[in-house]
């Protein structure tokens, strides 16, 4: 080793200051770290093939958004997975391929990390609201096998959505395009969203378009936890309309 | 005084958030963060009052080390261990046995698996890492620990931090982001008790009379400063109001999933890892009682690994909606992550050239070597895992459990197991450990359960993988999802036997703990604390 | 110039991949420099002094 000329003699012992000096040392640490996440992670913010361009995909109505927290309060995240990858089973078991644009509103994101539950990413519509709601009570009674634990209180306890405009106003300082109006109207939208027969349903649909609204409560209208729930989870999934939407042009 | 007039006003300041809250719960946390407020007026004062004249840097030529909070850090440590491993057996049986679940909010298994996974990364891995940490640079710094009053805020501070976060996830109080569930008052508290901790770091190295920095010190700077860049980037979050628990992330979707999984593999990265290699750097030379086998390598180990670790990320993310170019970028470097592990994992295991003879005498030892073993074994197996190929059919399976579980208990606990060993005679000025016998029923029950857990996981999750893909002659799906559920009961009841036993051989380590601190049959006799094991 | 995506992935792919290959074997060889064995076996045995 010893003829191996040195062909930076001057920065030769540039490393020692590392060993000898805490602040250059930190300096460096900064340095090497800084690298690898900015070359992974700014792209993805000004790359503009990072979400596909696709129509449908709306931010979540109140009663939608409370359900979404119900669904994060109750860590569902870890069983559940909300991402269908193009993987051939997985596109015959739950449906085409997840889009990242299906959740460039979710605020944090659920793609989940394991499966001990199936991946509910295209769960909307494919079970009635009774079967969401028997299943939620006692999983076992409508699965036999399942080992996902009964979340009986959700029916119980009355959804608390006095604060749910605050939320869309944070919401919509992150970029989540909810109008001042959705804002202002979030209580009552949420209430028509869960009770079929009010008269107000034509203008929430013209904000939410495509919203389902149907007697969630079950119970003359006085909304519950399980229906926000119920409301979130028969959405996954439903906005893209595939038979519209074109894979090749947004190969990455 | 004007500490004790800020904790006054800081409790204050919680006592007029927990009136105005918006849900019972985050009351409950601002009456506890108010307790720690006023408890810290009244440690502050009554500390201010009797406080010593002037405590000496050094007593007749020695550093009159501060052992103090690392006691503290140490039996949290042990305290946190147990409960955390507790939670993952619990869980576990919830998992093979669904009516654990018991239908109720607090002691269902969506909330307290983050109290399992903070409980032994944050609480038991943080409060070794805080003790080692501390210890381990006043001694190759040979300085006492900077200041009297941080330290001991640090190391409280940290502790108040998980039970904030973990009374939270059972109150159904989180952000919903994996390994980043706290909320976002519990994270602007952690910031705080971060930026001292790495001053107080910091100042001792600066009062070093050893011109050299210790490549231990290296690891130790590059966790706590990584990880305080990790948790601002990934817990951005906007609350709703001072008065409610809730916040939104300022990321979303594709973004704030390339953004967690950065964070998240490199807190496995830096926290898992970087720390507990400092731990490597220094105990098993002082245990083995010779010098690191190539100090030269480590200086390239060092830098190799904090350089590549970061990039890592996205192999959580294959042929997910996040784009092809990340995903591969991901991929590359996480497999050459393999070299930078497997020098660290040379380094150490060489060390013992020459010292082969004292795994047999001294399980201590011999856990911390094979916690370099086992850190080897799972640094091989996380690169094959992040091939796309591979991964499609691991991903989302229990096989990732097998692999978090081997470097988990198998590195990070063991070599945390080696450290506390060593720590508590040295700590506690004994002559050594109250009884290695029981350090070897430990080893021997701990292992078992490791083995259990490994195996029954990698089983479980090949055999799920390969069930959701199979198709049958005619084309179709052979199996539906609940039947692959069903096929894996057995493997959970053994996975959480193995869990079992390794709760059983902590407990054998509290005994033996308590026992070593306790009993007269350690007491020291000579003045100069023993390092070499006894017998 | 223009700063495409392509232009800067293809600037990396080359003139990045030159730069890291270099300051990989400058720490190589920096470490294994024969003249700096006596200072880190020195260093190697800072954990061992008993103070």
């Amino acid at each position: 080793m010893a003829n191996l000329t040195p062909h930076k003699p001057s920065l030769w012992h540039r490393h020692a200051i590392f060993e000898k000096n805490s602040i250059i040392l930190i300096i460096g640490i900064l340095v090497a770290i800084s690298i690898g996440g900015l070359v992974e992670v700014l792209p993805l913010f000004y790359l503009k093939s990072t979400i596909e361009t696709v129509e449908g995909v709306r931010p979540y109505s109140p009663l939608e958004l409370a359900g979404r927290n119900i669904y994060v309060r109750e860590g569902c995240y870890n069983c559940h997975s909300q991402m269908v990858r193009p993987l051939r089973d997985e596109v015959e078991r739950y449906g085409h391929y997840s889009l990242a644009a299906e959740s460039m509103y979710d605020h944090p994101f659920q793609w989940g990390s394991k499966r001990t539950g199936p991946d509910i990413a295209r769960v909307g519509g494919k079970y009635s609201d009774d079967w969401h709601r028997d299943h939620l009570r006692n999983p076992r009674s409508v699965v036999p096998a399942s080992i996902m634990p009964g979340y009986p209180w959700l029916e119980q306890t009355p959804l608390n959505i006095a604060h749910i405009g605050e939320d869309m106003a944070v919401l919509s300082v992150e970029g989540v395009p909810y109008s001042q109006e959705m804002i202002a109207s979030a209580v009552s939208d949420a209430k028509t969203q869960g009770s079929a027969d009010d008269g107000s349903t034509a203008s929430f649909l013209k904000r939410y378009p495509k919203a389902i609204t149907r007697d969630l409560g079950g119970n003359g209208g006085k909304l519950t936890e399980a229906d926000a729930l119920i409301a979130y989870l028969q959405l996954l999934g439903t906005q893209v309309d595939f038979k519209l939407y074109d894979d090749k042009a947004n190969i990455r | 005084m004007a500490l004790a007039l800020l904790s006054a006003a800081f409790a204050l300041g919680a006592l007029i958030v927990a009136a105005k809250a918006y849900t019972p719960e985050y009351a409950f946390h601002a009456y506890i963060f108010a307790a720690a407020g006023v408890a810290s007026v009244f440690a502050v004062v009554n500390r201010y009052y009797n406080r010593p004249a002037e405590t000496p840097q050094l007593i007749d030529g020695k550093p009159n080390y501060n052992f103090g909070p690392i006691k503290f850090a140490t039996l949290a440590a042990v305290f946190w261990g147990v409960a955390g491993f507790t939670v993952g057996l619990v869980i576990a049986l919830q998992l093979a046995y669904p009516f654990l679940n018991f239908d109720l909010p607090w002691t269902s298994f969506g909330r307290l698996r983050p109290l399992h996974t903070s409980a032994v990364i944050f609480a038991f891995g943080g409060n070794v890492l805080l003790a080692t940490s501390l210890y381990v640079v006043q001694r190759t710094c040979q300085a006492r620990l900077a200041g009297e009053l941080s330290p001991w805020f640090v190391v409280l501070g940290y502790n108040l931090f998980i039970v904030i976060a973990g009374t939270g996830y059972l109150l159904g109080i989180t952000e919903g982001k994996e390994y980043a569930e706290p909320e976002w008052y519990a994270d602007l508290w952690l910031t705080i008790v971060w930026v001292v901790y790495l001053l107080v770091f910091l100042t001792t190295i600066w009062k070093r009379k050893e011109p050299h920095i210790y490549v231990a010190n290296w690891f130790y700077l590059a966790f706590i400063v990584t990880i305080a860049v990790l948790h601002l980037g990934n817990n951005a979050a906007i609350p709703i109001s001072i008065f409610s628990p809730k916040s939104y992330i300022v990321w979303s979707g594709v973004q704030d999933a390339m953004i967690q999984w950065w964070y998240g593999h490199n807190a496995v990265g830096f926290f898992l890892t970087a720390g507990f290699l400092a731990i490597m750097y220094y105990f098993i030379p002082k245990r083995a009682d010779k010098p690191v086998y190539s100090y030269r390598l480590s200086i390239i180990h060092f830098w190799a690994l904090i350089f590549m670790y970061i990039w890592a990320g996205p192999h959580h993310l294959h042929y997910t909606a996040l784009p092809d170019w990340a995903q591969t970028l991901g991929m590359t470097f996480s497999i050459m992550l393999w070299m930078p592990s497997w020098g660290g994992m040379i380094n150490g295991l060489m060390t013992l050239s020459g010292a082969w003879d004292k795994l047999r005498t001294d399980p201590v030892l011999r856990m911390m070597v094979v916690s370099v073993a086992f850190y080897g074994m799972s640094t091989f197996e996380g690169p094959m895992m992040s091939i796309k190929a591979v991964n499609s059919l691991s991903h989302y399976t229990d096989w990732t459990i097998g692999h978090v579980h081997s470097g988990a208990l198998g590195w990070v606990g063991y070599v945390s197991f080696g450290a506390i060993y060593c720590l508590v005679p040295w700590l506690w000025k004994k002559k050594e450990l109250y009884s290695l016998k029981l350090v070897n029923w430990h080893f021997w029950l701990s292992t078992i359960g490791i083995v259990f857990y490994i195996t029954s996981m990698w089983v479980a999750g090949i055999m799920q993988g390969l069930m959701w893909r199979a198709y049958t002659a005619l084309g179709f799906l052979e199996y539906s999802f609940i039947e692959t559920t069903e096929a894996l009961h057995p493997m959970y009841v053994i996975r959480a036997l193995g869990g079992a036993l390794f709760v059983l051989g902590a407990l054998v380590m509290v005994y033996n703990i308590y026992m070593t601190i306790r009993s007269p049959k350690t007491a020291l006799i000579g003045s100069q604390a023993a390092l070499a094991p006894g017998e | 110039m223009n700063m495409t995506f392509e232009s800067l992935s293809a600037f990396a792919a080359s003139w990045g991949s030159i730069y890291f290959a270099v300051m990989f074997f400058a720490a190589v060889a920096y470490a294994l420099w024969p003249s700096k064995k006596s200072l880190f076996d020195r260093a190697s045995r800072i954990p061992l002094s008993e103070d």
